[in-house]
């Protein structure tokens, strides 16, 4: 949404949307009427890790890039592991190997989604999106419902439990090394996950349940929020399943068709490319055969759901068909949709943790393997906030001399540009501005969980200062919190 | 030679023989001076100044300075642990050190130091200098960000490996590790099995490919502080 021209028009700006992985701002445009005639989500903080991986040994990559995260670093780890795997020619994993990379995957889409739905989103879908900020945070939920305040916790740590037992640390671990893993599951740490593992598949359960409900019983006020048509993008398995660690490229339109299926990522840059624009350092990515206009897509849970033919684990799979009944059996495009979508995943994360755990594999000693040298690799999965691309060249040196990044919420930048312009069209044209109408911008963005969601909730402590100017620059409201 | 020399450490009685150091002489007794720039097999340098004791009140260093009959030693007492602490501290800063992704991270005798001196964080201001990486040779590389200048990989390549593949050059702050080639460590005659190859306390000279193999949890230091080995006995 550009306004034609921006002379004479009141800027509102919402700065910082966070403190983390990309400090964010909010601009909205509006105009004598208090009409919203251009919103733009802007990242502004510049990262670099492009540029200072250069250089650096390859089997040093898939430890430094997790640094980009505290939230989700697995994905980073394994993205680049998966690259520098082909560097040393050993893509084709022994099963130990993989099977201890996808439980280290799933753990972190266990935390991952339990972390968003119950410290971060759970606020507003319990206390409304405009109840006060006093009680709407994670501090109010554990006072009204603490129950499920504890399950998000308990939740959290069993994913992070997995992660440590499988990358040596919670956070920041060292598990996936090129062509393989440096350690296996000992008995003894699998019947430490096991213990709990019941649990976590009922609070699971619930956690569907709960967001269904949810959306199910709000619809009519959830459907057309920050909601819009897009293509879908994932990572899909050779038989139609969803497959968060490996697989083919496919596309969807809006209405279900594919664009491209089964595509080997290597070639992902034929099918996909980034345009850069001067308001923003992240950039926004299309299809190359829609075009920047037409080719955006969203990425994440909703996009999962959307191409997957099916789930391969029984649960999770009823789910997606209670799921694909209530949308007609078609693509479903409704932004506060990425919720309940995204305990899908989640229950099928621990169901597919259940079946990994019963796996002897994990106790095998066959860890690495290696073959024929490679320079230029792409390693790319399915991060808990969507598709992740690692792309690398490698030279005779060990060294590394390009490095291409594309993470999930890049992906998702024109959808929450669009589910912003949406909502501040729908709901801030012609109001007075209050936190909770601001606030409604906020939960569009945090549908689709972007990095940049991290800080925005929790404690109700987050930094906004939104600034009303008029046409000649006067100020004539200001609102801040948290600064 | 087997007349003993008696002296204390801390109030300790140990009992060393002639021409042992101090810092030989307290191992033997099972007593851990810190040290970085000391390797055993190699001629003691003296450099790096963490062994730093008082010797009747005196500061030597315990790597080179002979024992002596009724030397009063402090070793681990507040006032020599801080001068200590200080000096690992200016290392810290004076490299680019991240800990947090170096694959020496958990065996390097550095940060393992700084754990059983308890700096938390250095309190002088980085230097972030800019410094080179060598990957030239096939299977070893040097990173000199992380290089302490302590000498071990030229003492080892001159002494023990009889090459003489590495060498100091500059002064101060221009001083670093240099190599017997116009500028390449590919064009030396360093091999992967010299003991150069793996005398670095630090990350700075490292085989390659090797990473992060041992798991967190199995490596060197992620379990007992540097030194207990020596206080165990079992050094």
């Amino acid at each position: 949404m550009v306004a034609s021209k921006t002379n004479g028009l009141k800027r509102v700006v919402i700065e910082p949307v966070t403190r983390v992985e990309g400090h964010g701002k909010v601009t909205i445009l509006l105009d004598d009427k208090n009409q919203v005639q251009q919103t733009r989500l802007h990242i502004v903080e510049f990262r670099g890790f492009e540029r200072f991986i250069l250089g650096r040994p390859f089997w040093e990559v898939p430890v430094l890039v997790q640094r980009l995260c505290g939230i989700c670093p697995v994905s980073h780890h394994l993205a680049a592991a998966k690259a520098m795997d082909r560097i040393v020619g050993g893509e084709k994993l022994t099963p130990t190997a993989e099977k201890m990379r996808r439980l280290m995957h799933y753990g972190q889409f266990f935390q991952s989604h339990a972390l968003h739905f119950f410290h971060l989103v759970s606020p507003d879908l319990l206390f409304g999106f405009d109840a006060d900020p006093a009680i709407r945070n994670v501090i109010g939920v554990a006072a009204k419902y603490p129950d499920l305040a504890v399950q998000g916790v308990m939740m959290r740590k069993y994913g992070q439990e997995v992660i440590q037992r499988t990358a040596g640390k919670k956070i920041h671990g060292t598990g996936a090394i090129p062509g393989g893993i440096n350690k296996n599951l000992s008995i003894a740490e699998r019947d430490e996950l096991l213990k709990d593992l019941e649990q976590m598949i009922t609070w699971s359960r619930a956690a569907v349940k709960l967001a269904k409900d949810y959306t199910l019983q709000h619809l009519e006020k959830l459907a057309p929020f920050g909601s819009f048509d897009s293509n879908h993008l994932s990572l899909i398995r050779q038989d139609g399943a969803m497959d968060l660690y490996h697989g083919g490229l496919r596309a969807i339109t809006a209405e279900g068709q594919k664009i491209f299926d089964h595509v080997d990522y290597q070639q992902y840059s034929e099918y996909i490319a980034e345009e850069v624009r001067s308001w923003s350092y992240m950039k926004f990515p299309f299809i190359r055969t829609l075009g920047p206009e037409k080719g955006w897509y969203r990425v994440g849970p909703l996009a999962r759901i959307n191409t997957a033919d099916f789930i391969d684990t029984p649960e999770a799979d009823a789910a997606l068909k209670e799921f694909r009944a209530a949308t007609g059996n078609k693509t479903c495009n409704i932004s506060m949709a990425y919720h309940w979508t995204r305990m899908i995943e989640l229950l099928h994360a621990i169901e597919k943790i259940k079946e990994l755990l019963h796996d002897k594999d994990l106790q095998g000693k066959d860890l690495v393997v290696r073959g024929q040298r490679r320079e230029e690799t792409v390693g790319l999965l399915e991060a808990p906030r969507g598709t992740l691309f690692h792309h690398y060249k490698v030279n005779k040196d060990d060294q590394v001399v390009m490095a291409n990044l594309i993470v999930s919420t890049t992906n998702n930048n024109e959808p929450m540009n669009r589910a912003v312009q949406k909502v501040a069209r729908d709901h801030l044209s012609g109001q007075k501005l209050t936190e909770g109408l601001l606030n409604h911008i906020e939960v569009a963005i945090r549908a689709y969980d972007p990095c940049l969601s991290c800080a925005t909730h929790a404690l109700g402590q987050m930094p906004l200062v939104v600034e009303l100017v008029d046409p000649e620059g006067n100020l004539i409201d200001r609102r801040a919190k948290g600064m | 030679m087997s007349a003993t020399i008696e002296f204390v450490i801390d109030g300790k009685e140990i009992q060393g023989q002639p021409g042992q150091t101090i810092l030989e002489a307290a191992q033997q007794a099972g007593v851990y001076i810190p040290r970085l720039c000391y390797m055993k097999g190699l001629v003691p340098h003296g450099s790096c100044r963490v062994c730093t004791v008082l010797v009747n009140g005196r500061p030597q260093s315990a790597c080179t300075q002979p024992v002596a009959p009724g030397m009063v030693v402090e070793n681990n007492t507040e006032k020599v642990t801080a001068l200590r602490r200080n000096i690992v501290e200016m290392l810290f800063v004076e490299g680019n050190h991240f800990c947090m992704f170096c694959e020496k991270s958990g065996n390097c005798e550095l940060q393992a130091l700084a754990y059983r001196l308890g700096i938390a964080a250095p309190k002088y201001p980085y230097l972030f200098p800019t410094r080179d990486i060598d990957m030239s040779h096939p299977d070893v590389f040097i990173d000199r960000n992380r290089c302490i200048l302590c000498g071990r990989c030229v003492r080892a390549s001159r002494d023990v490996d009889g090459k003489h593949v590495f060498d100091f050059v500059g002064r101060g702050p221009h001083k670093r590790v240099a190599v017997n080639a116009e500028v390449r460590l590919a064009d030396t005659n360093l091999d992967v099995r010299d003991k150069a190859a793996e005398a670095c306390p630090v990350g700075a000279i490292m085989k390659k490919r090797v990473g992060y193999a041992v798991p967190i949890g199995q490596r060197l230091y992620d379990h007992k502080p540097i030194g207990s080995e020596i206080e165990n006995g079992k050094k």
